[in-house]
């Protein structure tokens, strides 16, 4: 299986909080006539449901991964034909500068530049650039011509190719958390004893709003949030401050902002990957949030839990992966649900 | 009733975030002559219901603007007959010093000073500071005793402004945030009376939007309607970068983003220059901090739209609006029902 | 009171992790409901069906939190030092010296890297000690994801009585207690031991849409101003009475229902004082917000040191809580 069949497109291709369309069109068409049936609701997201091997009696299973990146919105053009932008979701400041950005429906390109550093005070070399005094330059020399080109409220996302990197890694725009949808994908490539329902979610880095009214709609009893998480293992992080080390298997998640990961969950995950052979490693920090808190809060409660693949860089134009954490995902996924499918999960 | 006169009645009522109740008989008088009826329900949201023209069932529209205000709560006894403040909603405490305010006590209202040191005893240190909350107090002039006899620890304090119309078109006050925005809903139910609509629309004078977007969710969850429209107020300058606000006199703000279900944002533009109305952008890229917010989620998703006043001086007793961007977003919002139909709602699910 | 004051605060329940407390309560209040059962977040769910007519019978629940704040080990390093991060509120200077104890009953020392400037503290510079001397020994006694709580006995200091947990365990304990001593109660009572309140108000959130109630109770402890240079908002005190919640950060109360809880205590001649917060929540919030919205109020234990290990009470308090619950459950709840 690698990551390479469909990851590229599903890297390149541009969904901010909000904008999905298009990254909801290739999951229909990646999982035509692999699940059972297919549908979407009024805020964009996709529910495939597995097929099922005859009987499905059983917990619900619903699993999340969510279509939207972190990205910016056009919010204007001022006189001179720069055009201003906001953040959608969490993005830092520092990785705001000098980058080359799509906009729009039309992929309108655009630079956001910086004042060259020949031509900065001593003072102003220390600090980042303040996001609120940076636009993107489309070439435009006037308010009018700019928004012949882009409108408020267009979509803005990095400009980066997806391909190989260093020693059997990968590189790409997104990896949070397409390469989450594409674990999702391959899950959902079989049949299962217990119902299972896979969601690809919409605007989940700016509340997880996706999440919430997909699990209000299915009240699963059983939630698994796929997502791509913080791996800091690089210089000027501590051991203990990395969260996850790439390469060394997917992630599971303890607790988070949002979640106290059901600890009958978690111990099953473990016992299935030790069975099964497949690495893993646990999330070692408690910050951030996902998906999994709606599933584990919808209607009268669910049991919850995480599983993440490591991606250095998230929240950034450009993430590192490794595709043997992708595959060990899909492994550890699968084992799991024919698992509890096979009633092995003790509450 | 006028809507001026509906505004100032509203502006000049009282109705602390939780605390809304003295406000509901406003809403149902100047309301109920354009509606089938008009409910409150557990919460307190105040639901004045217009039936749609086709037969049932029908599509059902919940348009949301809040009733409550922020405020403060008495907290505590301090010696000298002082009363001792938290807030209900957000205050720039600094917008409060020297303010009247009334403490509206079980037995009746009265009138109170948030005072602070005059200059001439100020040290320099005093002078750069700006005091928190907790560091502020309430005179109510009375000592000790008479104090604790006639305040009771959790009253609710207003601040003491009257409605002032200013210039041409401008009106200012308290609780403009979001008193404007149930004026426009009434605008929009006297529009209604001309205009074929086919879906009940439902006005919603929400509570507890100041401290948690509360009234809305609970509401969204009773009425279950198949579109949301918020209507909030935006911020208008001066002070702020263009591309950051709206301005006064420029037309309801129709927002898009994230918390904008496209197709609605889409309608609402076609329907303004259909009809000739002014309107303004407004990109929100997330949370919109508004009804919309709480609307979206609720139940099984709800598509949503919203519209934003001008408005100046957010938060503080002199918020600025324009009765004429009320009036404009009443007409606006009463078009935007009037083709609201079954084959939209059917086209608000996405492939 | 004290016999389950004590097995209550000093059982094991850290937020998500309340199996024990949840086994310790059970088993104190299976006597007086019909039956228990526990939901998907861990919920305890005790039902006793009410006597009243059917036309004047509410929904009501009651909501105590089980769960305590704790500290969660994200990190084993080579040396077997343990590294943390909160589970719910944890100030790091309580922390700081602290003995704490794992579900197992291991036990460990906070400690942490040389600090020049006290405001430097924080949980990432700090580590627990269980006298292991390698990874491999400390993980033949804890993993990572292993939750750790405040150990500290109850003792009586005076008049009062001080322990880890009285947040919210002796929320707890009135419920308990409001169980057991009511007779003929009308309306139908959902006593929920609440989990993860620390963490966000989470089980009340789910229990409240399972049991769908027409009126709720939250019971929780409240800051008291009366110690030296308290936060200046602060009016409530120990000895005061029972604490009527008319606001905090995650609700304000309805005041009909705050009134109605004034006017039985009231009646009755029990002693209450009014609560207002600036900040902290209580599944008050959470019940209110349920559905299409859900009248609830708060009776509050006034406490001490809030989120230390010695959680102050005064006994006269919790009774006047536990008369007043009784109270309002043996009326008609007209709100």
């Amino acid at each position: 299986m690698g990551l390479t069949d469909y990851m590229q497109s599903l890297s390149e291709i541009r969904g901010v909080s909000g904008h999905e369309g298009l990254v909801r069109a290739k999951l229909r068409e990646l999982l035509a006539g692999h699940v059972d049936q297919m549908e979407s609701d009024t805020i964009g997201n996709l529910y495939a449901y597995a097929k099922s091997n005859g009987k499905t009696t059983g917990p619900k299973v619903m699993l999340a991964a969510h279509m939207d990146e972190v990205g910016f919105l056009v919010t204007g053009a001022d006189k001179d034909g720069m055009v201003h932008f906001a953040n959608v979701g969490g993005v830092d400041a520092k990785v705001v500068p000098a980058k080359v950005v799509r906009i729009g429906p039309n992929a309108v390109p655009g630079v956001i530049g910086t004042k060259a550093i020949h031509r900065q005070e001593p003072d102003e070399r220390g600090k980042p650039f303040d996001p609120k005094k940076l636009s993107i330059d489309i070439g435009a020399t006037t308010r009018a011509e700019a928004l012949k080109l882009v409108k408020p409220g267009d979509q803005v996302t990095w400009e980066i190719q997806y391909g190989p990197f260093g020693a059997g890694l990968v590189k790409g725009r997104a990896l949070d958390d397409r390469i989450g949808c594409a674990v999702l994908v391959e899950v959902l490539k079989q049949a299962y004893a217990v119902p299972v329902v896979g969601v690809f979610t919409v605007q989940e880095e700016i509340g997880t709003r996706g999440a919430a009214v997909a699990a209000n709609k299915l009240l699963p009893d059983i939630g698994i949030c796929l997502e791509g998480t913080v791996c800091a293992d690089i210089p000027g992080t501590e051991p203990e401050g990395q969260t996850t080390r790439i390469g060394r298997g997917p992630a599971i998640s303890l607790m988070d902002a949002g979640t106290i990961h059901h600890p009958a969950l978690v111990k099953h995950l473990v016992a299935v990957a030790e069975r099964e052979g497949i690495p893993y490693q646990y999330r070692e920090a408690t910050r951030g949030g996902n998906d999994a808190a709606r599933m584990s809060l919808a209607g009268a409660g669910a049991m919850a839990c995480a599983v993440s693949i490591p991606c250095r860089y998230i929240h950034s134009p450009v993430a590192v992966a490794s595709p043997s954490d992708f595959e060990n995902a899909v492994r550890l996924v699968r084992a799991f649900i024919e698992s509890i499918a096979r009633g092995e999960l003790k509450a | 009733m006028d809507t001026k006169e509906f505004l100032r009645r509203l502006c000049e009522g009282v109705g602390v975030s939780g605390y809304e109740h003295g406000l509901v008989d406003t809403v149902r008088e100047a309301m109920s002559p354009y509606v089938a009826r008009v409910t409150v329900d557990a919460m307190g949201n105040c639901w004045a219901v217009r039936a749609g023209q086709a037969p049932e069932p029908r599509v059902k529209i919940m348009l949301a603007a809040h009733m409550d205000e922020i405020g403060l709560m008495v907290s505590k006894y301090e010696d000298g007959g002082f009363l001792r403040v938290v807030e209900v909603g957000g205050f720039d405490p600094r917008a409060l010093i020297g303010q009247e305010v009334i403490v509206h006590t079980a037995t009746g209202d009265l009138p109170g000073i948030i005072g602070i040191k005059p200059p001439h005893i100020m040290t320099d240190e005093d002078r750069k500071k700006a005091p928190p909350l907790h560091e502020l107090f309430v005179d109510v002039g009375l000592d000790d005793a008479a104090a604790r006899a006639a305040v009771a620890v959790g009253d609710v304090i207003t601040l003491k402004r009257e409605f002032v119309e200013l210039a041409g078109e401008i009106v200012a006050g308290k609780a403009l945030d979001d008193r404007a925005g149930i004026a426009v809903m009434l605008e929009c139910l006297k529009r209604l009376t001309q205009l074929h609509h086919s879906a009940d629309v439902y006005a919603v004078a929400t509570v507890q939007e100041e401290v948690g977007l509360k009234g809305a969710a609970t509401g969204a969850h009773a009425i279950n309607p198949d579109i949301g429209v918020a209507i909030d107020v935006g911020h208008a300058g001066p002070g702020l970068p263009e591309h950051e606000s709206i301005n006064i006199g420029g037309g309801p703000a129709i927002a898009i983003g994230a918390n904008i279900h496209p197709k609605l944002y889409a309608l609402l533009v076609a329907t303004a220059k259909e009809c000739g109305i002014a309107y303004q952008e407004d990109v929100s890229p997330g949370r919109t901090g508004t009804d919309a917010w709480s609307m979206q989620i609720s139940r099984e998703g709800i598509p949503t739209a919203l519209l934003s006043l001008p408005l100046r001086y957010m938060h503080t007793s002199v918020e600025t609006g324009s009765m004429a961007d009320i009036r404009a977003a009443g007409r606006l919002l009463a078009e935007f029902c009037a083709r609201v139909d079954r084959a939209l709602v059917e086209g608000l699910r996405w492939d | 009171m004290n016999d389950l004051i004590e097995s209550f605060t000093q059982a094991y329940g850290p937020s998500g992790h309340e199996d024990q407390v949840r086994e310790v309560i059970r088993k104190a209040v299976a006597p007086h409901c019909d039956r228990t059962e526990t939901d998907a977040l861990g919920n305890l769910i005790c039902y006793r069906q009410g006597s009243g007519e059917t036309a004047t019978r509410k929904r009501v629940m009651l909501a105590g939190h089980m769960d305590e704040i704790g500290i969660i080990v994200t990190h084993i390093d080579e040396k077997g030092f343990l590294r943390f991060a909160p589970v719910g509120g944890m100030p790091p200077a309580v922390l700081l010296g602290q003995r704490v104890v794992f579900a197992d009953g291991q036990v460990g020392a906070i400690g942490s890297e040389r600090i020049d400037d006290p405001k430097d503290l924080k949980h990432e510079k700090m580590f627990i000690d269980i006298g292991a001397t390698s990874r491999d020994e400390a993980r033949r006694h804890v993993e990572v994801g292993d939750v750790a709580t405040y150990q500290r006995p109850l003792s009586a200091m005076g008049g009062l009585l001080s322990s880890k947990s009285m947040d919210d365990r002796i929320g707890c304990v009135v419920v308990a207690e409001t169980l057991r001593r009511l007779k003929n109660c009308p309306h139908d009572v959902y006593a929920v031991f609440t989990t993860q309140e620390e963490v966000g108000l989470r089980g009340a959130k789910t229990a409240a849409y399972g049991v769908d109630p027409q009126f709720g109770l939250a019971y929780d402890v409240c800051p008291v101003g009366d110690t030296p240079k308290a936060q200046s908002i602060l009016n409530t005190a120990l000895g005061a009475g029972a604490a009527i919640k008319a606001k905090d950060n995650s609700v304000i109360v309805p005041p009909k229902v705050k009134n109605m809880l004034v006017r039985t205590a009231e009646a009755a001649g029990i002693k209450y004082q009014l609560e207002v917060l600036a900040a902290g929540g209580t599944d008050t919030g959470a019940i209110q917000l349920t559905k299409s919205g859900v009248l609830a109020g708060c009776i509050s234990i006034p406490t001490r040191y809030i989120h230390t290990p010695v959680e102050t009470v005064m006994l006269s308090d919790v009774e006047a809580c536990v008369q007043l619950s009784v109270r309002v459950l043996a009326g008609p709840i007209e709100v």
